[in-house]
């Protein structure tokens, strides 16, 4: 643990972010926040396939960042790059620097299962550990050497997700015999756990009904207080209710997957500068 | 009586539900191989039915509990398994104690750590391979490397360990089978929570593949247990008329037991190696149903 502080405070000096400004494509409203993340020339490979090319953006501290485009564009791609999930798919290669607080996360020296534990995710399709309610939200505390109350935590994050009412008199209970809907929230619950700063959601309601999914938008409202929330999303009305700034990509002539527009979900939604974007919002993508 | 149904008068003439000629033609075919494939299953329940019958009618007068108490012997009467019990119980569970860890490690080495490439391929089809070389070929291996050149000489552990290599294929077959079918989705929450590889095997693959692992570890052993030429080649003694207490004492199985009584020219014999044919069944028998017990627990536990 000690050398790998060091290790991450050795590059932390090393590297250097372009500031916001230099990015054309980035709205002003979003310039002026605390940027956690810093996206910049990001490529992602699948064995020969080039699926994400040149994306740069910012993610801004405690604002929900939506990314949205069309199916096989590679926004869960770049998602899955910042807490280094690509790196279980054996042919896939990242290029390009993402910077988490002043470090590049994409770095030799950088352990991914510490950049995990930081930089928490929520998967598209629930999936609850097969084991209790209180073992699912505590297991991932355990392996990572938290201390302290494990009942106090637990019940912490139960709450934090919004599913501490309705589990509190049967945590020794199955995960799995939630409905899907809880069955998200405790997998929302299990991330919360383990302390990150950041919360990756891919398509987190998209396998849920419309009250659960409304249960799970009105709960990022909330955790966005205390988190920084990165979502993919399939759905628009989504990402244009619950998110602060939103990223569209697209696919170019090659079928790679490239950024069109970031801005301020406000004004891509009301203002798209890029033709490809209004298309898409507007329904009329190709 | 048709009209009487709402909206039905309209289209009921257009409608044909009745067989047609080609439908009918088509059924017969459905039915002619259901009785085949009835016929293909009687027959192997028939054999079987058969086997049992002979072997039950031949052995039964001459099973009883002195025939596994006693120590083998030259005149029939007197004559029982002990020695052949115990050494099939000593070398079967040593064979698991050394066969399950290694399957396993393997097992989850292969699915959970090689990189696929192509030295993991060569590795793995191999090991497909290996699961097919006739268990005679094992019993050679055993007694030119573990009792010839370790020096081990004709013992327990020889015999354990030739059928640790012969069981290894098939428990490593089996066991990435069972690690493959548990859901990806898992694996990824786990990583996802800041989990190392080894804690996510642990706490999570190994749980939910364990029903599984456990199935194929059961039927290489029973496989096993059968085994006679392996054991014939690399060691095992025709007479043994003393009970084995360590892993260095010479032993015999069962199936050699009962291969020699079988060779033997006096008629008593052949009937004593039915009765030896019925214990061997009912030990394996009650191996099976412990595993299957202890399966069953395993996967009301772990479930996704």
């Amino acid at each position: 643990m000690v050398a790998q502080r060091e290790v991450v405070d050795g590059t932390r000096a090393a590297v250097r972010v372009a500031p916001v400004g230099a990015l054309e494509h980035q709205a002003e409203s979003v310039a002026a926040e605390t940027v956690v993340i810093a996206i910049r020339d990001l490529n992602v490979y699948y064995g020969a396939f080039h699926a994400v090319a040149d994306v740069s953006f910012d993610v801004p501290q405690n604002r929900i960042t939506a990314l949205i485009g069309p199916s096989g564009c590679g926004k869960s791609t770049v998602l899955r790059c910042i807490n280094r999930m690509n790196d279980l798919i054996p042919s896939a290669r990242v290029e390009g620097r993402i910077i988490y607080h002043g470090i590049d996360i994409c770095g030799d020296k950088v352990d991914p299962v510490e950049v995990r534990r930081r930089i928490g995710m929520v998967f598209q399709k629930p999936n609850p550990f097969p084991k209790s309610i209180y073992d699912n939200v505590a297991w991932g505390a355990r392996i990572n050497g938290i201390k302290g109350n494990m009942d106090e935590l637990v019940e912490r994050c139960l709450r934090q997700a919004a599913l501490w009412d309705e589990v509190k008199d049967k945590l020794k209970q199955s995960g799995l015999a939630l409905s899907g809907g809880q069955q998200q929230r405790l997998c929302i619950a299990r991330a919360l756990a383990i302390n990150p700063d950041v919360i990756l959601m891919d398509e987190p309601a998209s396998a849920l009904d419309p009250i659960s999914t409304l249960k799970i938008e009105d709960l990022m409202r909330d955790l966005v207080r205390n988190y920084t929330i990165v979502i993919v999303t399939h759905n628009m009305q989504q990402a244009a209710r619950v998110s602060d700034q939103t990223v569209f990509f697209s696919l170019n002539e090659r079928r790679q997957g490239v950024l069109v527009e970031v801005s301020s979900t406000r004004e891509l939604f009301t203002n798209p500068r890029d033709q490809r974007t209004e298309d898409y919002i507007t329904g009329r993508f190709g | 009586m048709s009209a009487s149904v709402p909206g039905a008068a309209a289209s009921v003439e257009k409608t044909q539900l009745a067989q047609t000629r080609r439908l009918a033609a088509r059924q017969t075919v459905a039915r002619v191989f259901n009785v085949v494939f009835l016929l293909a299953t009687c027959f192997a329940i028939f054999a079987l039915a058969v086997l049992l019958w002979t072997i039950v009618g031949r052995g039964w007068d001459w099973l009883s509990w002195d025939l596994i108490t006693r120590m083998p012997s030259r005149k029939a009467e007197q004559s029982g398994l002990n020695s052949a019990v115990l050494g099939t119980i000593w070398v079967i569970s040593l064979t698991s104690l050394i066969a399950f860890p290694l399957g396993v490690g393997a097992a989850i080495y292969l699915e959970e750590y090689a990189p696929p490439s192509r030295w993991t391929k060569i590795l793995q089809v191999n090991i497909a391979n290996l699961s097919g070389v006739p268990s005679v070929v094992y019993g050679l291996l055993g007694l030119g490397i573990f009792a010839e050149m370790l020096h081990l000489g004709r013992v327990i552990l020889v015999g354990a360990l030739t059928m640790a290599v012969l069981s290894l294929p098939v428990i490593i077959i089996a066991s990435q089978e069972a690690i493959r079918a548990v859901p990806w989705s898992l694996r990824e929450a786990a990583f996802g929570v800041g989990a190392t590889k080894w804690q996510v095997a642990r706490h999570h693959v190994l749980p939910a593949a364990f029903p599984g692992i456990l199935t194929g570890t059961i039927l290489a052993i029973s496989r096993a247990i059968g085994e006679t030429a392996p054991l014939l080649v690399a060691g095992a003694s025709a007479y043994v008329a003393t009970r084995p207490d360590s892993f260095f004492d010479s032993y015999t199985t069962l199936p050699i037991q009962i291969y020699n009584w079988t060779a033997l020219p006096q008629k008593e014999f052949r009937s004593l190696a039915a009765a030896g044919i019925i214990v061997l069944l009912l030990l394996l028998l009650t191996m099976n149903s412990v595993a299957i017990i202890l399966r069953q627990r395993a996967t009301r536990k772990a479930r996704w």
